[in-house]
């Protein structure tokens, strides 16, 4: 507050000597807070519907709004949008955290999904598109490099039984980044699989057993 | 047409030989095969059908193009390209090319904009538009980009831009920034450029209009953004939106010195 009032106050300043000396021609140009009003709403104008996408994906929740600067949120609105998104995780039905890594692979490589010329926004539709952004399993020489490699996710952190309860803390946290990644970082990168219905539960255990089975090529 | 699936399977032999040797880039397989097409981009037919329609008295008025003013005076396209988007005193508007097209196009030659702007990419005038861009992009071949930033209007695109830049939404909380904020960075083996800042020459900015090898078509940055737009899973920009121009001032002042290679071809 009080260094917009400081720039406020100086602009005035600048403004007020610049009419002294007489050569006003520009007015001052609109503040911080005035050019966001207008890139909203120049948002909601630009944009139309088309095919699945409706024009609430320009509506922005708190863990979106938050991250849509070149700057950090604040350590407090941070906080409380990982708050909020590790108590939206919803854990697997049965506790059943591991599904079949043929599929997880499938999945992985499948970057297909909720785009305007996609059919539905059925899960059943999309893939993981985890090859986009990660290496994972080395065989693929086709990855991206945004996300950090997953090659041996697993067997790295001493996965040799995924039911055995040492397993559980990392078992527990894999679901919850793939659930919501906004859990563990206000301003992940990553989709949240889970909490935006990108992909069901049957689809994150495959996604998972690709990762932490110690059976999965990831884990080689 | 017939070059098409002659330049595929050479793009194609370009990229599988940088991913057998893996330490060679996509970008690398790119130039080699930009090298081995020298002048034979396909994107040469669409500047010859550019300059051609420039000429032609067309629309209602029966008139030419020639006094379209593109930012240097009327009927000055050499330069006009690295300077765009920029604002225009008779639309009052910050315009980028294809914006400008459309207003000349309206006032000079009497078609519709309002039909303009609607017409589908890939259909009707828009292709039409498109040639236009990649001749008008063609006569500034070698030129650095070098977008004024003066008027008020030019300024405040400016930073609605980089709002838009780094506005993140839709299911997959994606914003432009989400791949284009680091240098060196991939989708798969699609290398990004970084977008805040010069990413050098003929790269992001500098590169569009574009021959696409995959599809066969002709890109103008319009039809760049709209599908950018597609793959963040966003809803759909309107034909030179706001948002549209503000991202290519912010892309384009930030590329400031960078030298355009368009039209390029891409894979």
């Amino acid at each position: 507050m009080q260094n917009k009032t400081l720039f406020l106050t100086s602009a005035a300043a600048v403004a007020a000597a610049t009419l002294l000396v007489g050569c006003a021609t520009t007015p001052p140009g609109p503040t911080a807070a005035e050019l966001d009003a207008q890139a909203m709403a120049m948002m909601k104008a630009s944009f139309r519907e088309q095919g699945i996408a409706k024009l609430d994906r320009i509506q922005q929740d708190l863990g979106q709004s938050a991250c849509s600067s070149d700057k950090p949120p604040t350590e407090a609105v941070a906080k409380q949008v990982e708050a909020e998104a590790l108590a939206s995780i919803k854990w697997p039905t049965g506790g059943q955290y591991i599904g079949d890594w043929r599929a997880g692979e499938r999945l992985a490589q499948d970057g297909r999904g909720m785009a305007w010329n996609n059919p539905s926004t059925d899960p059943k539709n999309n893939g993981g598109q985890c090859y986009n952004c990660h290496a994972i399993d080395k065989k693929e020489i086709s990855f991206g490099t945004i996300g950090p490699s997953l090659w041996n996710y697993g067997k790295l952190r001493g996965v040799k039984d995924v039911t055995d309860p040492v397993s559980a803390p990392i078992v527990q946290y894999t679901w919850g980044k793939l659930w919501n990644s906004k859990a563990y970082a206000a301003c992940s990168n990553m989709p949240r699989m889970g909490h935006m219905k990108l992909l069901d539960e049957q689809q994150i255990r495959d996604l998972m057993a690709l990762l932490l089975d110690p059976k999965s090529p990831v884990n080689q | 047409m017939r070059p098409i699936p002659f330049i595929a399977a050479a793009l194609a032999l370009a990229l599988s030989a940088g991913a057998m040797a893996q330490e060679k880039t996509s970008a690398d397989g790119i130039a080699e095969y930009r090298k081995m097409l020298q002048d034979g981009n396909p994107a040469d037919l669409f500047e010859a059908k550019g300059e051609d329609l420039w000429k032609k008295a067309r629309g209602p008025k029966n008139a030419t193009l020639q006094k379209c003013d593109l930012g240097l005076g009327a009927g000055v396209v050499k330069g006009a390209w690295v300077q765009l988007p920029r604002h225009f005193a008779d639309t009052n508007k910050v315009q980028d090319v294809e914006s400008r097209l459309v207003t000349c196009m309206e006032t000079l030659q009497g078609f519709n904009a309002e039909e303009l702007i609607k017409t589908p990419f890939g259909s009707g005038e828009q292709n039409n538009i498109t040639a236009l861009a990649t001749w008008i992009a063609a006569e500034s071949r070698g030129q650095r980009f070098a977008l004024p930033q003066n008027h008020a209007e030019e300024k405040r695109f400016y930073e609605l831009g980089k709002r838009a830049f780094f506005f993140r939404g839709g299911p997959m909380d994606f914003s432009c920034a989400s791949c284009h904020t680091e240098a060196g960075k991939r989708i798969r083996l699609q290398d990004l450029p970084e977008l805040t800042k010069n990413p050098g020459d003929g790269v992001g900015f500098a590169a569009w209009p574009a021959y696409r090898v995959s599809n066969g078509q002709m890109w103008g940055m319009q039809l760049r953004l709209n599908d950018c737009y597609r793959q963040q899973r966003f809803p759909y920009p309107g034909f030179i939106s706001d948002v549209t121009v503000a991202l290519s001032v912010y892309m384009g002042v930030n590329a400031k010195g960078a030298q355009s290679i368009a039209p390029s071809i891409k894979r």
